[in-house]
């Protein structure tokens, strides 16, 4: 039984906590919904908290300036990183479904791979002596340059501190450099898989890998990005600010572009590519929105890939760059569209994919010394030079490139460099490889600039296609670097791998069959031998 | 009974099965097919290359049917399936030696 009284006693109870409440939520401090009050003096490091001195705020200020450069390193080469999408979607979809576990195989282990080696060797072959980088706070420990004395100059060739990365390279600047330049290292190993798709061995592919990421690459880059000698040919030898490359046209996509033309010429082409008369026969991709799909993700990691090589976010070129680097890929998308369509009738979607990543590569070394319109010209004409390279080496040299990657990226790296000696305009680059004053090409004054270019496209024609002609040469003679015949006609899916990328569908040539008689190379006179022998079983 | 295999383009399989329905067909079967007439196929581009498609995409269709419904049968897909243009298929009638309804074992004409 409730009376009256303990009911007004346990109303005015409630009402009373009610009032406490309210009055303590009050006086607590309120959020900060708009954000202007979050943030301030009180989050200077001082020792007097609430009181800093004018050098606390200075060291505040400097930490907050590295902090936004190594954010900015990171987070592009995190986009850098996604562009390893990107290439397996076009390489699968620009080849066979029989083959489409083994070429996203490929794509996929090259990532780690290619890290495993660059942790062990590559990196400190490339940065070991590249000395302070400061916009990442000084780099400590990548102090040790290999040089050799020639002509009374010193010809720094490779790093020697930094191997997996011990040491006193354990730093925050020097880690993220790494992942940085790991993620580069890597676009160049990815993109022989697209010229020697569907008839390599995994193995050897695998030891490719090693080969790549462990010397080859490192090598070339430390001349150019390391304080080698290509990037000192400036101070040495007076020719421009020595070979400059922003961001890699021919330290990553030249070095990819030649390793897989030598790997292609040494692996042949595939069976039923070329008739007896030399005719090229085509071998249509199987999906070709994957390939536009992983040429956009390409577009996009390109983001990363030449704003992120000021390895500053402080550096408000960033805004240039980014821009230059857009404009190419449309210029050179549109020219290479054009010219299929004019010269075949339609607007061949696999060549506009290529267009836009040549309009890409080419940009990549020039994008932060020129202007808009110098932008849109140098994508222009690797569009162009794209479509008359992949015609030219497909059906004058007869070297069978699935993918274009020769084009796109041996082609069009020798035109990004030889770009920037002719149209750097003198509004960047102060100080470039230690030489005074801004980067300017033939057509702003410095014809000794494009000097420089040739020669850094001479070496790394030469050195690369060396190296790697002689390394699959090697590898061919003793292993062997090519899939079976009878592996290459079922599909390297199951033999390589052993997992079908479609196994619920039967896949059937469209052609219905072989497609043409075959051509050259040992593995062609073995597919001829296969073909004839079981024309014969059939007769008997 | 006869068997009738119709090998049409792809698109008409619709329109085809609806003449079919009409006509009071109780069932049939198609399967996805290849294949190439008088004409060969024809040669596209690709990359600058010729890519000679051999052959077509079609999609074949197989019924059952009593004797003195073939003909009419065989009418209705002609008309459904003619575009006019090369490569709109053929259609074999052969007889039949039996059918057989796997649910309840009969067998002949009633099994179809």
């Amino acid at each position: 039984m409730l009376e009256s009284k303990t009911i007004k006693r346990t109303v005015l109870s409630l009402l009373m906590v009610a009032v406490i409440m309210l009055v303590a939520a009050a006086t607590c401090a309120a959020g900060d919904p708009s954000g202007i009050n979050t943030g301030g003096i009180a989050d200077i490091t001082a020792a007097e908290a609430g009181k800093p001195t004018l050098e606390e705020v200075a060291a505040t200020v400097g930490h907050n300036k590295i902090s936004i450069n190594i954010m900015w390193t990171l987070i592009t080469g995190f986009l850098v990183m996604f562009m390893q999408a990107g290439f397996a979607l076009v390489e699968t979809g620009f080849t066979r479904a029989k083959n489409a576990a083994e070429t996203m195989s490929m794509n996929f282990i090259v990532y780690v791979i290619g890290m495993t080696g660059y942790w062990i060797c590559g990196y400190a072959l490339q940065m070991g002596g590249v000395g302070a980088v400061a916009a990442l706070g000084g780099t400590p420990g990548l102090d040790s340059e290999f040089t050799i004395s020639l002509f009374g100059k010193d010809f720094g060739l490779f790093g020697m501190k930094g191997f997996f990365l011990g040491g006193d390279t354990y730093d925050v600047g020097v880690f993220t450099l790494f992942l940085f330049q790991m993620v580069f290292m890597d676009t160049a190993a990815t993109i022989p898989t697209g010229a020697m798709a569907e008839r390599w061995s995994f193995k050897n592919f695998c030891f490719f890998a090693f080969f790549m990421s462990m010397f080859v690459y490192p090598l070339f880059a430390n001349w150019v990005w390391g304080g080698g000698w290509l990037s000192q040919l400036g101070k040495n030898f007076g020719l421009g600010h020595g070979h400059v490359d922003f961001a890699g046209s021919s330290v990553v996509h030249a070095v990819g572009g030649i390793a897989a033309l030598a790997g292609a010429m040494v692996l042949g082409p595939r069976l039923g590519k070329y008739t007896k008369d030399g005719k090229s026969i085509a071998l249509p991709g199987h999906d070709i929105p994957m390939a536009l799909l992983g040429t956009f993700i390409l577009a996009f990691g390109w983001f990363g890939f030449n704003p992120g090589s000021t390895l500053s976010g402080t550096d408000l070129r960033i805004g240039v760059i980014a821009v230059n680097t857009m404009l190419a890929s449309a210029s050179g998308c549109l020219v290479a569209m054009m010219y299929m369509w004019l010269t075949t009738g339609k607007p061949d979607p696999s060549m506009a994919a290529n267009g836009l990543l040549a309009g890409l590569v080419a940009i990549t070394a020039p994008c932060a010394f020129v202007t808009s319109a110098s932008a849109f010209l140098i994508g222009a004409i690797a569009g162009w030079l794209v479509c008359l390279a992949v015609l030219f080496i497909d059906q004058k040299l007869m070297i069978d490139d699935p993918v274009g990657a020769i084009s796109v990226h041996g082609v069009n790296g020798i035109w990004g460099v030889l770009s920037l000696g002719l149209f750097a305009d003198g509004t960047y680059g102060d100080g470039w490889n230690g030489v005074e004053g801004t980067v300017k090409g033939l057509f702003y004054g410095d014809a000794s600039q494009f000097v420089a270019q040739c020669v850094g496209s001479l070496v790394v024609i030469v050195f690369v296609y060396t190296a790697f002609y002689a390394f699959f040469k090697v590898c061919a003679t003793v292993w062997g670097i090519r899939v079976d015949p009878e592996v290459e006609m079922e599909g390297l899916d199951i033999p390589e791998v052993g997992s079908l990328a479609y196994p619920e569908f039967t896949l059937v040539s469209p052609h219905g069959g072989f497609g043409g008689s075959v051509g050259g190379g040992s593995a062609g006179k073995a597919a001829m031998a296969l073909q004839s022998m079981s024309l014969r079983t059939d007769e008997a | 009974m006869k068997k009738i295999e119709a090998i049409i383009k792809p698109f008409k399989l619709d329109e085809v099965k609806e003449a079919l329905t009409k006509l009071g067909i109780q069932g049939m079967s198609v399967s996805e097919v290849k294949g190439f007439g008088r004409q060969k196929g024809h040669t596209e581009l690709y990359r600058g290359a010729e890519y000679v498609v051999d052959f077509l995409p079609k999609v074949k269709i197989e019924i059952l049917i009593e004797d003195e419904k073939a003909a009419a049968v065989t009418d209705a897909i002609v008309t459904a399936a003619r575009t006019g243009r090369i490569g709109d298929g053929k259609i074999f009638v052969s007889p039949v030696d039996d059918a057989v309804r796997i649910r309840t074992g009969e067998r002949g004409e009633s099994a179809i």
